[in-house]
């Protein structure tokens, strides 16, 4: 247990206003400096100027004196500003809740239940990174709804969400310190000049010493991996390499655009005589190198691990984003393959959750993309991971046959031949089936999907059909769940199996939903076994540590 | 229910046909539907025709006042389907149903377009009920049940209002005892 976590308040990073004001910071510096940017080169390569600039200007109206007085007084009330707020930002961490007080004249006391937590998001954007600094987001079900602790000492962020998540698991006894030690990653050298450029400069200690220790610090920080050693276990890690994280991007549906784009640009150039086309396209073209490279950075260095306390998705190269999932967070899972993905057998994993959080997710997408691309077996890893219960022998042949049968009797109640008129490709394709605390929807052929939903998120079963499926004999079902991007809908079923599925999944949701635990998921069964442990299914089974509430 | 063994759902094994193989949807092992009161056709019928009322106006207005002439043409055709449809609306009021059951909300309605919901109690974020002017004239009032889906979209228009309260009691009372987690 950190200090931070002890039921008192606490202070965030001093630094925290200019990191959390850092673009406006960085504006003012590049207004400044593309103003004297003359004078600049004048006093460093001795070029002499041609115009003068505003500091010219003053200096020759003679308002020294008053641009001085005018400079100093904005410095001040800035300074009290950062510091009043600063000193009035203070977050509380107790058994029940964290709080967090802020703002200076609109006070704000935001409260969020550790039970309620949806998941606990570690963000790193670069410069605080580079001051060793990181913003630790907690996330709850609801419309801007987030706790928020920009920005604190990163060894800290990452001790108070370890805190934070033990807390949430109902683990009242302290655990063994699996993860206490830091990720300092050993330095081969400790070299910093080897770095990219920044920790050095970041120092202001006066000492040699002191300066050399902090850049040491820092440049550790840097290089740390973004999953601690420690916290996961190897072999519930899955990574992307690099090469496959490319090609994903360039097949994808943007490329066809892009393509497109530069046929246009090509047939205009030599039909000729339309000299708009090429000003509409050609920035279009350079913004999307730029798209190319931002996904590509932003997707580095993906990784999803298993941890105690629930699956922790983790990327980007200079900005890193670091999210925990508790167990039973998930609301629904979608595996997809588009069609220029199949030759190399690459699939997608997207979820519904319901807390949000404000930050972007990889590659710019809505934090909802646990797999960015992954192979058969990644997949495989991952729905272990986020969906417990689905590690044995039965569940992973029902996902292949999810994922890549054309049909036929396979587990999957599928739609009936005469489906074929709505789905001339798909139907023998699009079915369902009941296994091990979920519901699997299977449906598209050029476009494969394989949906997932646990039977305790589910909120809701509806079935619908209208004239076109009654001559047909066929209805549509659709699994509700919180919103995001995986939608849980089986266009064609047979009327009778409809009304078999809505009966069948409303049952087996009640009963899932009763011997659900996963919001103490530590409660039952505390584990010395190293993540992911499965969910319990029984909850009046063997219990190790039960603590009456 | 609850000390059923999880994982051996019914459904896992392939199941005989044993529902009837009528076109139409229905759940054969759903018990008495409870109706919805038949006063609340007027509410429907009052909102339709104020409806056509305005799309006359606006037809009409296009149509005399600026001289579009196709204005007239497709009022007249919104206007025709209207009508037809309010032929149906008592069917169509009849055919909203509702069922408390052991552990779940059963909801019907419709019938060129049907649609049948069911959300367990412990899903339930909150009941609302709300009231229109034409409702509250006749007495009645719309109850709404929301959960954490935004499409599972469980209305029950047209209850009588000391059925709407008595039934949201039960609803939260239900709910209360079987809450799940978010």
């Amino acid at each position: 247990m950190t200090s931070l976590a002890d039921g008192d308040w606490h202070r965030l990073h001093p630094a925290s206003p200019v990191l959390r004001g850092g673009i406006f910071v960085f504006a003012l510096l590049g207004f400044v400096i593309a103003n004297l940017r003359e004078r600049f080169v004048d006093v460093v390569f001795g070029i002499p100027r041609q115009s003068g600039d505003p500091l010219d200007e003053i200096y020759e109206r003679g308002a020294v004196g008053w641009a001085l007085l005018i400079a100093a007084a904005i410095l001040i009330v800035i300074l009290v500003a950062f510091t009043l707020s600063w000193r009035m930002h203070t977050f509380r961490v107790s058994d029940e809740s964290v709080e967090v007080r802020s703002g200076i004249l609109f006070r704000s006391h935001r409260q969020a239940r550790l039970d309620r937590i949806q998941g606990v998001n570690i963000v790193r954007p670069l410069i605080p990174r580079l001051f060793g600094a990181a913003k630790l987001e907690v996330s709850v079900a609801g419309q801007d709804a987030n706790v928020q602790l920009a920005y604190l000492g990163s060894a800290l962020a990452d001790g108070l969400r370890r805190d934070i998540l033990q807390l949430a698991s109902g683990a009242r006894q302290p655990r063994p310190a699996a993860g206490e030690s830091l990720p300092e990653a050993p330095l081969p050298d400790g070299d910093p000049t080897l770095m990219p450029a920044g920790p050095a400069s970041a120092g202001h200690a006066g000492r040699r010493q002191a300066l050399n220790d902090y850049a040491n610090t820092r440049v550790g920080e840097f290089l740390a991996p973004e999953l601690d050693p420690d916290a996961a276990p190897p072999e519930s890690v899955v990574r992307i390499p690099v090469l496959r994280l490319i090609g994903s991007i360039v097949f994808s549906g943007f490329t066809v655009f892009v393509a497109v784009a530069i046929v246009a640009l090509i047939v205009s150039v030599i039909v000729g005589g339309s000299e708009w086309l090429l000003i509409a396209i050609f920035p279009g073209l350079i913004a999307s190198v730029g798209y190319y490279i931002s996904r590509f950075t932003k997707s580095l260095r993906y990784s999803i691990a298993g941890t105690r306390d629930g699956v922790r998705v983790g990327f980007g190269l200079l900005t890193t984003s670091n999210e925990t999932l508790p167990p039973g967070r998930i609301h629904a899972v979608g595996v997809t393959q588009p069609l220029a993905w199949r030759p190399f057998g690459w699939w997608q994993i997207s979820i519904n959750k319901a807390g949000h959080s404000t930050n972007d997710g990889a590659a710019g997408q809505a934090a909802t993309t646990v797999l960015p691309v992954g192979s058969l077996a990644d997949v495989a890893k991952v729905l272990e991971l986020i969906l417990p219960g689905f590690a044995l022998d039965e569940q992973r042949v029902l996902i292949q046959h999810g994922l890549t049968s054309r049909g036929g009797d396979d587990g999957f109640h599928n739609a009936p031949r005469r489906a074929a008129w709505l789905r001339p490709f798909s139907w023998r394709r699009t079915g369902y089936a009941i296994s091990a605390g979920a519901v699997l929807l299977r449906r598209g052929v050029l476009s494969r999907e394989l949906v997932l939903v646990p039977l305790a998120r589910l909120q809701s079963v509806g079935i619908n059909q209208g004239p076109v499926r009654r001559r047909l004999r066929l209805a549509t079902a659709r699994l509700h769940t919180v919103t995001g991007p995986v939608t849980a809908t089986l266009g064609v079923i047979d009327v009778g199996e409809a009304a078999r599925l809505l009966e069948t999944v409303t049952a087996a949701a009640v009963a899932s939903a009763e011997s659900d635990t996963s919001h103490h998921w530590s409660r039952t069964g505390q584990d010395p076994a190293p993540a992911p442990a499965p969910r319990p299914v029984d909850p009046v089974g063997p219990t190790v540590t039960e603590v009456t509430p | 229910m609850a000390e059923q063994p999880v994982p051996d759902y019914p459904g896992t094994e392939p199941t005989e046909s044993v529902a009837p193989v009528g076109a139409r949807l229905d759940l054969p092992e759903a018990g008495e539907w409870k109706r919805v009161s038949p006063k609340y056709v007027m509410v429907e019928i009052v909102g339709t025709v104020i409806f056509l009322l305005i799309v006359c106006a606006a037809a009409g207005a296009l149509w005399l006042l600026l001289d579009q002439v196709w204005a007239a043409w497709v009022g007249a055709l919104i206007a025709l389907i209207t009508l037809v449809s309010l032929a149906f609306e008592p069917r169509r009021v009849r055919s909203i149903g509702y069922q408390l059951r052991a552990d779940d909300l059963l909801f019907r309605r419709g019938i060129m377009y049907q649609r049948f919901v069911s959300v367990p109690y412990g899903r339930m974020q909150l009941v609302d009920i709300t009231r229109g002017p034409i409702a509250r004239l006749l007495g009645l009032a719309d109850l709404k049940f929301v959960t954490a889906a935004a499409s599972s979209g469980v209305a029950i228009p047209g209850l009588a209002e000391a059925d709407a309260d008595a039934l949201r009691d039960r609803l939260v009372e239900l709910a209360e005892s079987r809450r799940a987690g978010l």
